[in-house]
């Protein structure tokens, strides 16, 4: 089996994989870091959303060897230790959950829309953004207003970008 | 997802080598439609050669009056980038409106083409603009290169290596999305150069991207939306499944065109 290495959440990650091994099962069966989800996997949803150098992709599309060299951000690498990431904290403050299984992949998604699009993002840009995020439950409307607060935060400082 | 080797090409060379000799191998750019065929199970490559690491295949450049674009440059790159938007900003508006912006950073223009699903969107663009496609082994027109539905002109161990599009005096892409899947129900791409104007149509066609000569002819008379009025296209030869009948993409394909020529102005 090919070996792969990569940084994850700032640590580096090396291990044998077989070549058809998803980078979603490599963070969650390898590294054990669950906090990224599998709601399709066929492309859809977005719930297995993480960063590769910087640029928010879905997990459950691309093969762990071919992130070899990449540095990988996931959900778990937002939070600078117990204080969360300012997406988290508006995703906490304007109830931008429900059941959470598509939190994850949203806020990734969230965090990548603010890096490229900046901190004042008005709701239909925002919708527009989350394309390739479903929800089961929320209905949208609270995700779209904690994002478009925590994308505010995230410019007035905090715990800005806090892993990447 | 059945088992396959990997290899990671670091030349083009050696990655047409391979192509070549590997028995069923193929070509593997951002995977965004080559990893969820393999996982359905559609496709069960025995080798897949990645282009990810391979110097020189990304890219945007003006070179006269030409645009040139690298075959793993992505749809966000495309996108984003100055020199496109300045240069055919109905372009970089095409690739903006590719599935998703997950999709868009991994998906790129060679992966696209190559795959040439009816429904996909740059078929249109490169159609439309009359561009020419170059591989490891020669220069393809848009035209001959696109020949029915996911077939093309390249042989086996052919690679994209870039795109040049010839630089219109106007041009506009209308998109009617499948409003769950993202791509084109229907998509007509529009663009007028100083000898030629031409009409393509993407997510129609039961064999994919296709020219409307009618159209073309009758805005060569004059470049305007009122130009098309009362034209339309026959049903026959069209697609038509639980998303649209065949007649509805009929219809649809002369209120895009209106609306691209009107938005080309
Ligand atoms: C959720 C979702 C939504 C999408 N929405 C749209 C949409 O709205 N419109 C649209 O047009 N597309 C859409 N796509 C498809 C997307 O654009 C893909 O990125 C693209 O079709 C394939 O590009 P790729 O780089 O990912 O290629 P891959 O998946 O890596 O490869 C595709 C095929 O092309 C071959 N290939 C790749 N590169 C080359 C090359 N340089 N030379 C020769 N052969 C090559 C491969 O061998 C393979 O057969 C969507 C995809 C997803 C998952
Ligand atoms: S699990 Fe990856 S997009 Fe749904
Ligand atoms: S909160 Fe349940 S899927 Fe979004």
């Amino acid at each position: 089996m090919p070996a792969v290495s990569m940084t994850v959440n700032g640590k580096p990650a090396t291990a044998d994989v077989e070549p058809r091994t998803l980078l979603v099962q490599f963070l969650r069966e390898n590294l054990r870091l669950t906090g990224t989800h599998v709601g399709c996997d066929t492309s859809q949803c977005g719930a297995c959303v993480v960063h590769v150098d910087g640029k928010a992709v879905k997990s459950c599309t691309m093969l762990a060897i071919q992130a070899e060299g990449a540095n990988v951000t996931t959900i778990e690498g937002l939070a600078n230790g117990s204080q969360l990431h300012p997406m988290q904290e508006a995703f906490r403050e304007h109830h931008g959950l429900q059941c959470g299984f598509c939190t994850p992949g949203m806020i990734m998604t969230a965090v990548d829309m603010v890096n490229r699009k900046g901190n004042e993002l008005d709701d239909h840009t925002i919708r527009e953004e989350l394309e390739g995020n479903i929800c089961r439950c929320t209905g949208y409307h609270n995700i779209v207003k904690a994002i478009a607060a925590g994308a505010r935060s995230m410019g007035t400082g905090g715990a800005r970008k806090a892993a990447e | 997802m059945y088992a396959f080797t990997y290899h990671r090409a670091t030349g083009l060379r050696q990655a047409g080598n391979m192509l070549g000799k590997l028995e069923d191998s193929k070509i593997l750019a951002g995977g965004q439609t080559l990893l969820p065929t393999m996982k359905q199970r559609l496709a069960s490559p025995a080798n897949l050669i990645d282009l990810g690491k391979v110097d020189g295949l990304k890219g945007i450049e003006l070179k006269g009056r030409s645009l040139v674009i690298g075959a793993m440059t992505t749809h966000s790159e495309v996108a984003t980038s100055p020199v496109v938007q300045q240069a055919i900003p109905a372009l970089a508006e095409l690739a903006s409106m590719i599935g998703d912006p997950a999709v868009r950073h991994m998906g790129t223009l060679g992966g696209s083409i190559a795959n040439n699903d009816p429904n996909s969107d740059y078929p249109a663009a490169l159609v439309g603009l009359g561009a020419t496609v170059i591989t490891t082994k020669r220069r393809i027109e848009a035209d001959a290169f696109f020949t029915g539905l996911f077939e093309t002109a390249l042989e086996a161990d052919e690679i994209i290596t870039k795109v040049s599009f010839p630089v219109p005096k106007k041009a506009a892409y209308m998109k009617f999305r499948n409003p769950a899947s993202r791509f084109a129900l229907v998509g007509v791409f529009v663009a007028k150069r100083s000898s030629e104007i031409r009409v393509a149509v993407t997510g129609a066609g039961a064999s994919g991207v296709f020219r409307v000569p009618a159209f073309e002819e009758a805005l060569k008379k004059r470049f305007s939306p009122k130009s098309l009025e009362g034209l339309s296209i026959p049903a026959t030869g069209l697609n038509s499944d639980i998303h649209g009948s065949a007649e509805y993409r009929a219809h649809l394909v002369g209120v895009m065109a209106r609306r691209a020529v009107a938005k080309a102005g």
